[in-house]
């Protein structure tokens, strides 16, 4: 008998019901989104008119799937590495944070936390506009007293993985900093005891113990990175990454089926890819 | 002696990274911002300082009602957030059998790694008046013609709370998790009513869930942009629009710096209220999990 539950039988079949509408609710646009990537139609929109792929593979107007649309591709390529890279900083820097405030004493530490938890309280396109103001301050001050072109300062590919940057950390820092808390510090000390370095105990005891939540951060930054638009959007340049280069079709040319055939694509995309970091997760030998 | 001094440089070396971060991206382009708000356009290339970016804000209607209404508009959508997602939380926390729990939560987190995006186009291809469910009430008769349902304040609401429900849900499933039921069995036999027993139990062992989802909740909505914009329309009035619409399409600057401070400095007002209020603090809610 569980006492959490409702006693009597009709207010658990109520409650039940209304759990199954809410995953409806949470799947209803996915679907809506997901299934007229497949209809032979140039509206997402009913009636069906059958099954095609011509919105991921054709080559032919109207219908030009989107493996075919260079803007596209250019744009996904441009998430693909903007993610990467963000995502490798975010969690060089989220280590170091991790045990800066795992394994360190020093004046200020909780204050200095709280500074460290702030980005992810700040709305997203505040971070883009205030990055964007400093970056241009700047480089108009470099071009003001010496002369020089700060290009990298001016909108673009860099602001973007800069203004990523900025609150991601936070994220990967909350991540690997959780798994360093679990970990046993007398393996360390035994390691040492047994005569090895400083060095060669982070690389052979403490790093693999981490490296499912480096992996898992890793993807998660990568993800978030990947469907960012607030924070990119102030800061984006020519090199647009594919959300932006969505919404600016969603907008100049309307609903089309090649954005359902991109948005299938992505679900399917990062659903495997946030599959694989529960699979690493879970799938560790040391408890 | 030696030994310290290692320990010194390596705390160096570790606190670098985090100092560069949080002074370069965040202090300084928060100054930054401010500095410029604080700048009033007299001519080309000429400034003075002063408020008059500020009090142009307040004597102008459409800035502040646009304002108030997101500040109200995001007040709702945690509201219902909360109360749409408390049931579900509890579902997944503590009725549902073990082997399920893992996969409801799954689920659950499925339309986080899915893109704001691709959420509201989907939306739009539901609700629109070509869309799925004028179609189904259509066909089903309930209605002669096709029927717009987009680009009004529920749907944009509904929108909304679609796409920050999980945030609220996240925290409140790991507070939840860690009660034992032997609480709840205390509370009944000691007389309380199921309602005694929630308000008195449950609810105060699950705030530093319900705060930590409430500000993350309540930040993302006053800080959203396309689905208000997508599901909203021309008539949307968010304020983070505003904000665009001085940076990017108006270039200008001053205008679009005050009204991110006054963002910024309306949702920090909120969330210390909350924190406050509730007597929790920042790093035991949002950074528990």
């Amino acid at each position: 008998m569980n006492v959490a539950a409702p006693q009597s039988a009709l207010l658990r079949t109520v409650y039940v019901l209304y759990v199954v509408c809410f995953f409806a609710y949470l799947a209803a646009p996915l679907v809506a989104a997901g299934m007229f990537a497949f209809n032979d139609s140039t509206v997402p929109s009913l009636p069906w008119r059958g099954f095609t792929l011509g919105w991921f593979f054709g080559d032919t107007d109207p219908v030009i799937g989107m493996f075919h649309d260079r803007r596209l591709l250019r744009g996904l390529t441009n998430s693909l590495y903007i993610g990467v890279i963000v995502s490798a900083l975010s969690v060089a820097a989220g280590t170091c944070n991790a045990f800066l405030f795992e394994r360190r004493q020093f004046p200020f530490k909780n204050a200095l936390y709280i500074l460290m938890i702030i980005p992810l309280v700040i709305p997203g396109v505040i971070l883009g506009i205030s990055i964007l103001v400093f970056a241009s301050m700047v480089a108009n001050n470099a071009d003001r007293a010496f002369g020089l072109d700060l290009s990298a300062l001016r909108p673009g590919t860099f602001l973007v993985v800069l203004g990523q940057f900025s609150f991601l950390t936070t994220i990967t820092s909350l991540v690997i900093q959780a798994r360093l808390k679990k970990f046993d510090v007398s393996l360390e000390e035994a390691a040492l005891n047994l005569g090895a370095s400083r060095l060669k105990v982070l690389a052979t005891v403490t790093m693999p113990y981490l490296m499912p939540a480096l992996f898992s951060a890793f993807v998660v930054a990568f993800l978030v990175s990947f469907e960012n638009f607030n924070t990119t959007l102030m800061l984006v340049g020519s090199d647009a990454p594919l959300t932006i280069t969505m919404y600016d079709r969603m907008v100049k040319v309307g609903s089309t089926p090649v954005l359902n055939a991109v948005s299938f694509f992505l679900m399917v995309g990062s659903g495997l890819l946030a599959l694989l970091s529960v699979v690493v997760q879970r799938d560790r030998p040391s408890d | 002696m030696l030994r310290s001094d290692t320990g010194k440089l390596s705390l160096i070396l570790l606190m670098t990274p985090f100092v560069l971060w949080i002074v370069l991206l965040i202090l300084l382009p928060q100054l930054g911002i401010t500095f410029v708000s604080l700048r009033e356009k007299i001519g080309p290339r000429q400034y003075e300082f002063g408020f008059g970016n500020y009090i142009a804000f307040i004597q102008e209607p459409i800035y502040w009602n646009t304002l108030l209404r997101t500040a109200w508009m995001s007040i709702l959508v945690t509201v219902m957030s909360l109360l749409v997602g408390f049931p579900i939380a509890f579902y997944i926390a503590k009725i549902a059998q073990r082997r399920s729990r893992a996969g409801l939560f799954l689920l659950c987190l499925i339309p986080l790694w899915v893109s704001d995006l691709v959420r509201a186009f989907g939306w739009i291809v539901l609700l629109r008046e070509t869309g799925l469910i004028s179609g189904a009430l259509q066909y089903v008769g309930l209605v002669n013609g096709p029927v717009e349902m987009l680009y009004n304040d529920v749907t944009v609401v509904i929108g909304l709370v679609y796409t920050v429900v999980l945030f609220m849900i996240v925290p409140l499933v790991s507070t939840l998790d860690g009660m034992d039921n032997s609480m709840l069995e205390a509370g009944y036999n000691l007389g309380g009513s199921r309602l005694t027993v929630f308000r008195r139990i449950i609810v105060p062992y699950a705030m530093p869930g319900i705060v930590s989802g409430c500000i993350i909740v309540f930040m993302l909505t006053a800080g959203s942009y396309l689905t208000p914009i997508l599901l909203g329309g021309k008539n949307s009035m968010w304020f983070t629009e505003q904000i665009y619409d001085q940076f990017i399409t108006r270039y200008n600057w001053e205008a679009g710096a005050t009204f991110g401070v006054l963002l910024l400095g309306f949702t920090s007002m909120v969330i210390w209220l909350g924190l406050k209020l509730t007597g929790q603090n920042l790093a035991s809610t949002v950074a528990k999990d």
